[in-house]
């Protein structure tokens, strides 16, 4: 915002409330209230008001509160935002950010806790990114606002509170690319937002037994970085997913088909998908917890797909691969 | 003004005397232009050259011509997908408006947007939009560019916006007018009220069926004006737009229209009855206005001349028009795939705009001229025409 004076900043309480989450504390003080502009509560109305900003040359970064209320805006981001470049020839550019947190595991059932992105990966036009780390959040919001497309930056409610190096003074991460979070030999997990998160502990905790392996965190969900994925899968042989949205028609399936297109001849044993129950996500604890993917389905699932093709894992290989 | 007093204008029917006699053939021309293009239009796409949805200004052209009568060049212009006749009379060129319902390169958004979704950044139309309501929102925003960048003034920028009535009943409506009113917009909302949403009437769709009240509910003071009545509407649109430029408040106005066929191309209107459709007819803003004129000596009938005749051949026909390229496709795999981009993308603000090449990939028909600052009626050229569309001799 220092940088570039046609930044502002729009969204439901991000100004004197400081953010529902937080997340634009400070900044009413600092910029005041004409580029840090508080809206009524109409999703639809100032995020379509942020995309006629946007044509007119300013760069909009729009915060939706949570993912699940983007569905009241999803007219103006899927018919409009995503459209405009390339449906009124190339005349005009949509340069606006939407940032919005979602996820579950915070109890607050069905329609709070969704993983909506695959409804906007889907569609060309819209760029979409997913950071798993404070330093990709930097990079990739950076990236995001001087991008003269429409992206939106996924944020996830249970990755708010993560602690880790950011580099100092300019940093942005290139759109559409993927990044190799821990090399392997023996098996690739491919995942995104929390899920890379997880997927990293869970990597670094089988190293111990012996098992090496490789954490593909995807960060781009569109454009989609599909030759890491595949050369990754290629040297490894075996792929499990790990996604925080529902199975069906999910991010994880985009990435099976990408590996059944660009390394299905070197697989040894199925891909396989670890994702969220498919059901509307339910408040209790205990049942909140069952529904959701986690450390142990993932560490189980990678068992079996070693074991379904006599892999045997050597404790004294040191770690890295 | 106090936003609870609403003001009906009466048909005011203003004397062809006060007004400037070359202003006035210069909306009659643009009227009858709009009545032949769309009358073409739509055999055109009968003929199967063009596809889709075609939604023509039939009966409108009055509104058409007033409203875009009272813009400046500096301001932006949001339309619904009824919008062949507000870009012609902005100042594009009818071949080129032409050829995008053909889906030619050379078309006005290169092919790729169709009849619902003409564009043209240096004219500052903003876009034709296909979703009932969509185009609202977007209008807003650049009202808000607008705000944010400037002070309230006479010289200041201001975005007209328009919608049919149906819109008025649509979440985005409200939203607009509410985040217009609460953060000072200089715009001016038009509803083009033609008494139908395709095909259900006003009064089953509305609950306060005087559109121009709408506002009231967000104190955006509203105005209704004859829509038959080219000069009504420039200078109600006129009022509406300084006022929104001075204070940078919002405006809502409601011109009364009537469409003379249906929906779109498709629809044979049988939800009117035969009566309705003769009133329709006497209606007519075209043969009327040009009554009124040729009554006033400011239409003189003439013998078609040679310039009539060439006029309407200046454009070379889209048929012999390029069609789009088509862009690569990337294998899975082989790179990260990226959405195909025109190289140049331009903003459709004078302060940022990008240069832009002739031709781009995207649109290797694209005139090179300026984009931003070419004045509207730049491309004004029409011969005349009578209410079938057909040239006469009336002309001058």
């Amino acid at each position: 915002m220092l940088r570039d004076e046609n930044i502002l900043l729009i969204g439901e309480e991000i100004g004197v409330f400081e953010g529902s989450y937080k997340i634009t504390t400070g900044l009413l003080d600092e910029f005041g209230p004409r580029r840090v502009r508080d809206t009524p509560i109409c999703e639809e109305g100032f995020v379509g008001a942020a995309v006629g900003a946007a044509m007119l040359g300013l760069r909009p970064v729009v915060e939706i509160m949570t993912i699940n209320f983007s569905l009241l805006a999803i007219d103006q981001i899927v018919n409009h935002a995503a459209k405009m470049h390339a449906m009124f020839g190339g005349q005009v550019s949509v340069p606006m950010v939407i940032r919005t947190p979602g996820g579950g595991g915070q109890q607050l059932a069905a329609t709070h806790s969704q993983n909506l992105e695959v409804f906007y990966a889907h569609v060309p036009g819209l760029k979409v990114v997913a950071p798993a780390s404070p330093a990709d959040a930097k990079g990739l919001l950076t990236a995001a606002i001087r991008d003269d497309d429409p992206v939106l930056v996924l944020e996830n409610l249970a990755l708010y509170n993560t602690k880790g190096e950011v580099p100092d003074g300019e940093h942005t991460v290139p759109i559409g690319t993927a990044q190799i979070t821990k090399p392997g030999r023996d098996l690739t997990v491919v995942a995104y937002s929390r899920a890379a998160a997880i997927a990293l502990d869970v990597a670094h905790r089988l190293e111990t037994e012996g098992i090496s392996v490789e954490v593909v965190d995807l960060r781009s969900l569109r454009p989609l970085d599909r030759q890491t994925v595949c050369i990754s899968v290629r040297k490894t042989t075996r792929a499990v997913i790990l996604e925080d949205d529902w199975l069906s028609y999910g991010i994880g399936a985009e990435i099976a088909a990408t590996i059944a297109e660009g390394a299905f001849d070197r697989l040894d044993a199925p891909v396989r998908r670890v994702a969220a129950a498919e059901v509307p996500l339910p408040y209790a604890k205990q049942l909140e917890t069952a529904a959701l993917p986690d450390a142990a389905a993932l560490t189980r699932v990678i068992h079996e797909t070693l074991d379904a093709t006599g892999f045997t894992a050597h404790p004294t290989t040191p770690a890295g691969g | 003004m106090d936003p609870t007093q609403d003001r009906t204008d009466p048909h005011p029917q203003a004397p062809p005397a006060s007004e400037d006699p070359a202003a006035l053939r210069g909306y009659y021309r643009q009227m009858a232009l709009i009545r032949r293009f769309e009358l073409r239009a739509a055999e055109m796409y009968t003929r199967a050259k063009i596809g889709g949805y075609c939604h023509l200004n039939l009966g409108e052209e009055a509104t058409v011509v007033g409203l875009m009568a009272a813009l400046r060049p500096t301001d932006y212009l949001f339309t619904t997908y009824r919008d062949h006749g507000y870009a012609l009379a902005r100042g594009a060129d009818p071949g080129r408006v032409m050829a995008e319902l053909f889906g030619r390169s050379t078309g006005l958004s290169g092919g790729r947007g169709g009849s619902m979704h003409l564009f043209d950044a240096g004219l500052r139309l903003l876009g034709g939009y296909g979703i009932v309501g969509g185009q609202m929102p977007p209008a807003t925003g650049a009202a808000l560019a607008i705000a944010h960048r400037g002070e309230p003034g006479p010289n200041s920028e201001a975005v007209m916006c328009l919608l049919g009535d149906g819109t008025t009943n649509i979440g985005a409506f409200h939203e607009s007018l509410n985040l217009a009113a609460v953060w000072h917009l200089p715009i001016v909302y038009v509803i083009v009220n033609n008494h139908l949403g395709m095909g259900t009437p006003v009064e089953a769709a509305s609950g306060e069926p005087a559109l121009y009240r709408r506002g009231c509910a967000y104190r955006i003071p509203g105005a209704r004006v004859d829509g038959n009545d080219v000069i009504a509407v420039r200078d109600a649109a006129q009022t509406a737009l300084e006022q929104a430029r001075t204070e940078h408040r919002p405006r809502l106005l409601e011109a009364v229209s009537h469409r003379l066929r249906g929906h779109s191309v498709v629809d044979s209107a049988r939800y009117r009855s035969a009566q309705e459709a003769e009133r329709l007819r006497e209606q007519d803003p075209l043969p009327a206005f040009r009554a009124r004129l040729i009554e006033d000596r400011i239409l003189v009938k003439r013998r078609r001349t040679a310039s009539t005749r060439n006029a309407s051949r200046r454009s070379p026909p889209p048929s012999t028009s390029p069609t789009p390229a088509r862009p690569r496709t990337s294998p899975p795999c082989s790179t990260t795939s990226t959405p195909p981009r025109s190289p140049t993308p331009t903003s459709a603000c004078p302060e940022t705009a990008r240069p832009v090449p002739g031709s781009s990939p995207t649109a290797p028909g694209r005139s090179s001229r300026g984009r931003c600052h070419l004045p509207p009626g730049a491309a004004r050229h029409t011969p005349g025409g009578d209410a079938a569309g057909r040239e006469h001799p009336a002309d001058r």
